[in-house]
């Protein structure tokens, strides 16, 4: 089901997403600092590799990484929209 | 921006536009109305993104109290200065910060007037007033009444904040405080709930036979069950809930007497009283025409334009936004998207499609226990509204998770950095 749902999403709207990366990953910096470079307990984000962080959300969706949080962030982002988010905080120093 | 410039720009934006010595855009103004979530976060990030713009936010207060982690300072868990920021660094941006009411706006001249009598030009207006309380609405809460019982429920100078603590400070042991919390929408849905944690945790450690009475206009209410399962869990028999539906609705104070009366007439003695009465958009909202009938603000959901005066964007608790909380990470998220719709606009190119609105509200509930809801929230494709993103979002997990509940107040401290380092760093 949500498969499903997220994959509709994706394929009806990808162009659009790549060029929203950094008005997307803007969510992101309210708790992983205003770079996404990391405050306080809330690890940085930003340089770190596109594959790395898909991976990283890939598995907070589907519950495989233990989280307080991310599991309910990531399952609200499609796959092409979090290919748009990771390609922008990689490209962030 | 040089002053040519920006008469230029008044004189024809298409002309500019086009014309090809502005290779990347022209110089605009932008006038923010409100220094709060809504408006702080606008202004720092049109300057961060788009620095072409010209940033103009007009603020009476010097220094901004937070109503998030307020109540942690009814705990003794913060004190005032940890929760106020100044506008210094915004202004070192670049943005003109003006110390002033914003008192009319005219949509045709498109200026806003100032208290002080000065007028300010602009090419896009937002406003983020957030919320104005409605003083009579409870029968008896009226200003006056607020120095005894207090809101503490706009951000002020944290004045409100302070005399709850201190009348928490005398509060004789085995004393009665009293809550009366309103009917959706307000502002904050977990907010009185985690007042009431807060409050319960001072109390444990400093008048542990005192009680609480939370007198509620709803059935129910955010994180319901994650934080009755702490009350359980950390303040045994201290809090009593009372919902509508067990006469919880207070519509009558009498402040004088230390009173509340509910719907059917039961008068509650307390010794200390915290009202959070009716609310509605901020006074600027309303007089300027923008909030509908409800006294909140219709907005277009993809690029937060007023639905009923063009030129106008209307942010944070102001607007009607359901099912998106009247939260501050919510003004944030869609300031960011104004901005950039505003820009966009300015440009004479669409609005950004497809953006994501996006919430968190942490609560704490003890000193090293805290709960979190999540939405992640899109327009409707009509532009008329909000939907939740199917499948996602939703509260921290039910049962006994020590480990999940110390982990969510580190994070919630995080957010509570990082948020205001985007909006006042
Ligand atoms: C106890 C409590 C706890 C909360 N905790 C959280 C939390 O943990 N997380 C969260 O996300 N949210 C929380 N909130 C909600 C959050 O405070 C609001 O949602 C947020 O402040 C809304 O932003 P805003 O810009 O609409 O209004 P505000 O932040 O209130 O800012 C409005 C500003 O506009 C200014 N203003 C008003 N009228 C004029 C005028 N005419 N001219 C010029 N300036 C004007 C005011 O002075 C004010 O500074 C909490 C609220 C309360 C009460
Ligand atoms: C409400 C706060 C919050 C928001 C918003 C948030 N995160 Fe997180 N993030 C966390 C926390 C807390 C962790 C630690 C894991 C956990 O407990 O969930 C984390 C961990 C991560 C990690 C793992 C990092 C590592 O090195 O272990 C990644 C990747 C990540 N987040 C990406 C994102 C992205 C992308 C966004 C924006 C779409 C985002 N986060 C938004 C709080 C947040």
């Amino acid at each position: 089901m949500i498969r499903l749902c997220l994959l509709a999403f994706a394929t009806l709207a990808a162009p659009a997403l790549a060029a929203n990366g950094p008005l997307l990953a803007q969510a992101c910096a309210g708790c992983h600092g205003p770079n996404a470079a990391g405050q306080e307990a809330t690890p940085g984000i930003a340089g770190v590799p596109a594959a790395t962080i898909v991976a990283q959300m890939n598995a907070f969706r589907a519950n495989e990484r233990p989280a307080t949080i991310m599991g309910r962030i990531a399952r609200g982002y499609s796959d092409a929209e979090i290919a748009a988010i990771a390609e922008y905080l990689a490209s962030r120093r | 921006m040089s002053r040519i410039t920006r008469r230029a720009l008044g004189a024809g934006i298409p002309a500019l536009l086009t014309a090809p010595a502005f290779a990347q855009a022209p110089a605009a103004r932008l006038v923010i109305i409100g220094g709060g979530f809504g408006g702080a976060s606008a202004a720092n990030f049109a300057r961060r993104q788009y620095p072409w713009l010209d940033v103009t936010l007009i603020e009476p207060k010097t220094r901004f109290v937070t109503c998030p982690y307020g109540n942690l300072l009814l705990a003794g868990l913060r004190d005032l200065n940890s929760i106020s920021f100044g506008y210094e660094r915004l202004a070192a941006r670049g943005a003109r910060v003006i110390h002033d009411w914003a008192d009319a706006i005219d949509p045709t001249a498109r200026t806003v007037r100032l208290r002080g009598g000065a007028s300010v030009a602009y090419d896009r207006l937002i406003v983020s007033p957030g919320i104005a309380l409605r003083y009579g609405a409870i029968e008896g809460y009226d200003q006056a009444a607020e120095a005894i019982f207090p809101h503490a429920w706009v951000p002020g100078e944290g004045q409100q904040t302070l005399l709850l603590r201190r009348q928490l400070e005398a509060l004789p042991d085995g004393g009665v405080v009293g809550l009366a919390i309103p009917d959706n929408p307000f502002r904050c849905p977990p907010g009185p709930y985690e007042r009431i944690s807060m409050i319960a945790s001072y109390l444990k450690r400093h008048k542990p036979r005192a009680k609480i009475l939370a007198f509620d206009t709803k059935n129910a209410f955010s994180k319901q069950g994650l934080f009755q399962d702490a009350w359980n869990a950390l303040y045994p028999g201290m809090i009593d809930w009372i919902p509508a539906n067990r006469d919880g609705r207070i519509l009558r104070v009498d402040p004088a007497a230390r009173v509340f009366e509910s719907e059917f007439g039961v008068r509650h003695r307390v010794d200390v009283g915290n009202v959070i009465p009716p609310q509605s958009a901020g006074g600027i909202a309303i007089s300027a025409g923008l909030a509908n009938e409800s006294g909140w603000v219709p907005v277009d959901s993809l690029t937060f334009e007023s639905r009923r005066v063009p030129g106008i964007h209307v942010i944070g608790d102001a607007t009607i936004a359901p099912p998106m909380p009247k939260s501050g990470y919510v003004a944030n998220s869609t300031a960011k998207q104004a901005v950039a719709a505003i820009a966009a606009l300015l440009r004479g190119e669409a609005p950004p499609p497809a953006p994501v609105y996006f919430n968190t509200c942490y609560s704490h509930v003890g000193a090293e226990y805290g709960i979190s809801i999540v939405g992640v929230f899109r327009p409707n494709a009509e532009r008329t509204g909000f939907v939740e993103t199917p499948n996602s979002g939703g509260v921290s997990p039910r049962g006994d998770l020590p480990e999940q509940r110390r982990l969510e107040a580190l994070y919630a401290d995080a957010w509570y950095g990082s948020i205001t380092a985007d909006m006042f760093g």
